[in-house]
């Protein structure tokens, strides 16, 4: 999911939250829950809302993974790279998928329809390897079972 | 009529839970959606409450449903799925469950049910004896931070107490970052009360008004769990203005991360709710003179929280009464990976670590044998069969080059290159470095290479002698254990699997899988 930005929009998420430097992380959550993404605009308008440096702000959100400064699409498929996941096959599982979108670890395809992130850990590691599709849990993922869900989804 | 419990864990909606509420609420079944009882390979494990408790029935698809009712599931019928009563199930019966006593029990929106399952008696107990008698209860019972130092919880505590200031803080590590870890989540999402409580409980020894839970984004059903917990606690006041008494408030505020591992460390993660980048700040000063907003402050891990309730109940003498040297009580152990049974098992610390995998975890799952298990998160060591005679304490880990920190076992049968995992376990430190200590930043890119190189076989014993050297200056220059601890998986590999680094290109393929 992805939002061109909107000044207005921004302003109406953000008027929620007090205007506190501890705020800025759950208003870059709410932002980008909003958006999908955080674009360039938000930098000045958190900056004088919270009387930091447009560096300052800048850095908070380079420093997250989570933080996207660019669209996504419309189907984020986050999947888990870390070790319980890779002793059961994760890293072939996590090769497949990417290799059937063609896109690499991060990346968004043409008509943002999918967008596929690395995580590490999902707190499924018992059932592994392990996948968030769109915020919903996958367990014990079969590559050719996931690829086919998400084809489903586009 | 009897009531169906089905898991609204994240890890049983994972495989199919949520469908199997559904089925059985649409042929008109009561459920109550509970946590997980830890069996992860029973999952989703569906329990029905007849005479005499309840039977369980597992692994529970929604196209099961029909049939189960069809069997007389609802009296606690024969079927194929029947597990009977799970506190018998053999895995179960060996375990001493105190932190996750009631997980996967109880509703864990249910203030009433927490209460009828003993709940809240820990910290009534609390304001009873007073704030310093209640620390004292926790450093008697020897309760040590589960988040990965074991740092003894009391004395924490005390030196919070103690501190002078305005205000005080409670921080609650939820950021439960390290693989083969669930913990955390799973007693968010299958008793968060205990863990409001043992905030609670923290907040009044050391006379703090607030507190916040510092969870994770890659969890986003146990956020939503915790969070309506927090408002059913709200709601009976239990949090609010009068919550230790008249004129006497308490609030726990839930914040959520952004994908840092590094925010999981106690001084990041501060600076992450702070609203700044999540870098480690050099210490002294100890969070307990000067936290959260430069004020006193005591961060403790989810489960050192949430077991502070049972230790008031029953008292420090009966926690202390189990476990295995200086560390008492007992471990939540998660097993994962390739394992048989894989899961939540909490257990007194002392078992050996082959028991812990060959007889309660079965094994590998792909049936082949255990080859490397790694301990402790991915700046844990991997332990190879030879070292299966280890007990479960913290000292015993340590004088092998191991970690026991947050509880997590997992397991990699003889198919795993330990040479793809040492270059994993550098590569993580580079994506997650804080970028603070150029050895953390830049060395685990080097180390990457370095790998690279051996593997590809050009100057194999010279290289090996660099790696070796880089992870001596990644111990000593790193200010936290992101860079300080990387070096115990590499070296873990390349000590005890030395035949990986040293495979002809031809063998590996001419590289590694990344
Ligand atoms: C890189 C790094 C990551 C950490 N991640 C966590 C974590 O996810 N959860 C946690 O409780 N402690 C974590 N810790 C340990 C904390 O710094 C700290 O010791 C702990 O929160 C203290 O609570 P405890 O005494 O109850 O364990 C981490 C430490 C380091 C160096
Ligand atoms: S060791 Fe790494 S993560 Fe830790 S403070 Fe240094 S740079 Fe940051
Ligand atoms: S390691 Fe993949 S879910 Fe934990």
């Amino acid at each position: 999911m992805h939002k061109a930005w909107d000044d207005a929009a921004a302003d109406r998420v953000l008027g929620a939250f007090s205007p506190t430097q501890d705020q800025l992380l759950p208003m870059l959550h709410a932002l980008q829950a909003e958006f999908g993404w955080i674009a360039a605009e938000a930098v000045p308008i958190l900056a004088s809302k919270l009387n930091l440096s447009r560096a300052e702000v800048h850095g908070v959100i380079s420093f997250y993974h989570d933080f996207r400064r660019e669209p996504a699409g419309r189907i984020v498929v986050k999947l888990c790279r870390a070790e319980a996941c890779q002793a059961m096959g994760g890293r072939e599982m996590a090769e497949a998928v990417l290799a059937h979108f063609k896109l690499g670890w991060g990346d968004t395809n043409c008509d943002r329809s999918v967008t596929i992130e690395p995580v590490y850990c999902l707190g499924l590691c018992a059932v592994a390897p392990a996948a968030l599709v769109n915020g919903a849990p996958r367990a014990r993922v079969e590559p050719a079972r996931l690829i086919a869900d998400i084809e489903a989804m586009r | 009529m009897s009531r169906v419990f089905v898991p609204g864990d994240a890890l049983a909606v994972a495989l199919g839970a949520d469908g199997v509420a559904e089925a059985l609420v649409n042929a008109g079944a009561e459920i109550v959606r509970t946590g997980s009882r830890g069996m992860a390979w029973l999952e989703p494990l569906i329990e029905v409450e007849i005479v005499g408790g309840r039977v369980g029935y597992g692994p529970v698809s929604a196209g099961d449903v029909a049939g189960l009712l069809a069997a007389g599931m609802l009296s606690g019928g024969a079927h194929a799925l029947f597990l009977g009563h799970i506190d018998d199930h053999e895995w179960m019966r060996a375990q001493t469950r105190i932190t996750f006593a009631r997980c996967g029990v109880v509703d864990p929106l249910s203030v009433d049910d927490y209460v009828a399952h003993g709940g809240l008696r820990g910290l009534k107990r609390a304001l009873e004896i007073g704030y310093a008698a209640t620390i004292e209860q926790i450093a008697r019972s020897g309760l040590r931070g589960r988040g990965g130092a074991g740092f003894p919880a009391g004395i924490k505590w005390k030196g919070a107490a103690d501190a002078q200031a305005d205000s005080k803080y409670v921080v609650c590590n939820a950021d439960e970052g390290d693989s083969g870890t669930f913990a955390d989540r799973m007693l968010m999402e299958g008793d968060p009360m205990s863990l409001i409580e043992g905030i609670a409980i923290a907040a009044f020894a050391i006379g703090a008004s607030k507190a916040f839970v510092y969870s994770r984004s890659e969890y986003p059903h146990a956020n939503a769990t915790f969070a309506k917990a927090l408002a059913a606690v709200r709601a009976t006041g239990g949090l609010g203005a009068h919550a230790f008494g008249p004129n006497s408030p308490f609030e726990i505020e839930l914040r959520i991360g952004a994908g840092a591992y590094v925010c999981g460390e106690e001084t990041a993660l501060l600076e992450s709710l702070e609203g700044k980048r999540g870098q480690v700040r050099a210490k002294p000063p100890l969070p307990v003179h000067a936290g959260l907003f430069g004020k006193p402050t005591v961060i403790n891990n989810v489960l050192t929280l949430a077991t502070a309730p049972w230790i008031l109940t029953h008292g420090a003498e009966a926690y202390a009464a189990v476990g295995h040297d200086r560390s008492r009580g007992t471990m939540p152990i998660q097993l994962a990976g390739n394992v048989k049974f894989p899961g939540l098992y909490e257990a007194p610390f002392g078992l050996t670590l082959g028991q812990i995998v060959n007889e309660i975890g079965g094994g590998t799952a792909s049936g082949r044998p255990v080859r490397a298990v790694q301990c402790g998160g991915p700046l844990g060591a991997y332990f190879p069969p030879s070292l299966f005679d280890t007990p479960y304490d913290y000292e015993a880990f340590a004088a092998r080059d191991g970690l026991i920190g947050h509880g997590g076992i997992v397991v990699f049968d003889d198919s795993v290159d330990m040479a793809t995992q040492a270059r994993f376990a550098m590569e993580f430190c580079a994506v997650e470095s804080c970028g603070k200590c150029t050895p953390c930043r830049i060395g685990s890119v080097r180390g990457q290479e370095v790998i690279d190189r051996i593997v590809s076989g050009e100057n194999r014993s010279s290289d090996i002698a660099l790696l070796e050297d880089l992870c001596q200056t990644l111990k000593l220059g790193s200010l936290c254990a992101l860079g300080g601890f990387t070096p115990y998986p590499v070296l873990s590999a390349l000590g005890y699997f030395p035949e990986d680094f040293q495979r002809k290109p031809a063998q590996n393929g001419g590289g590694l899988k990344r």
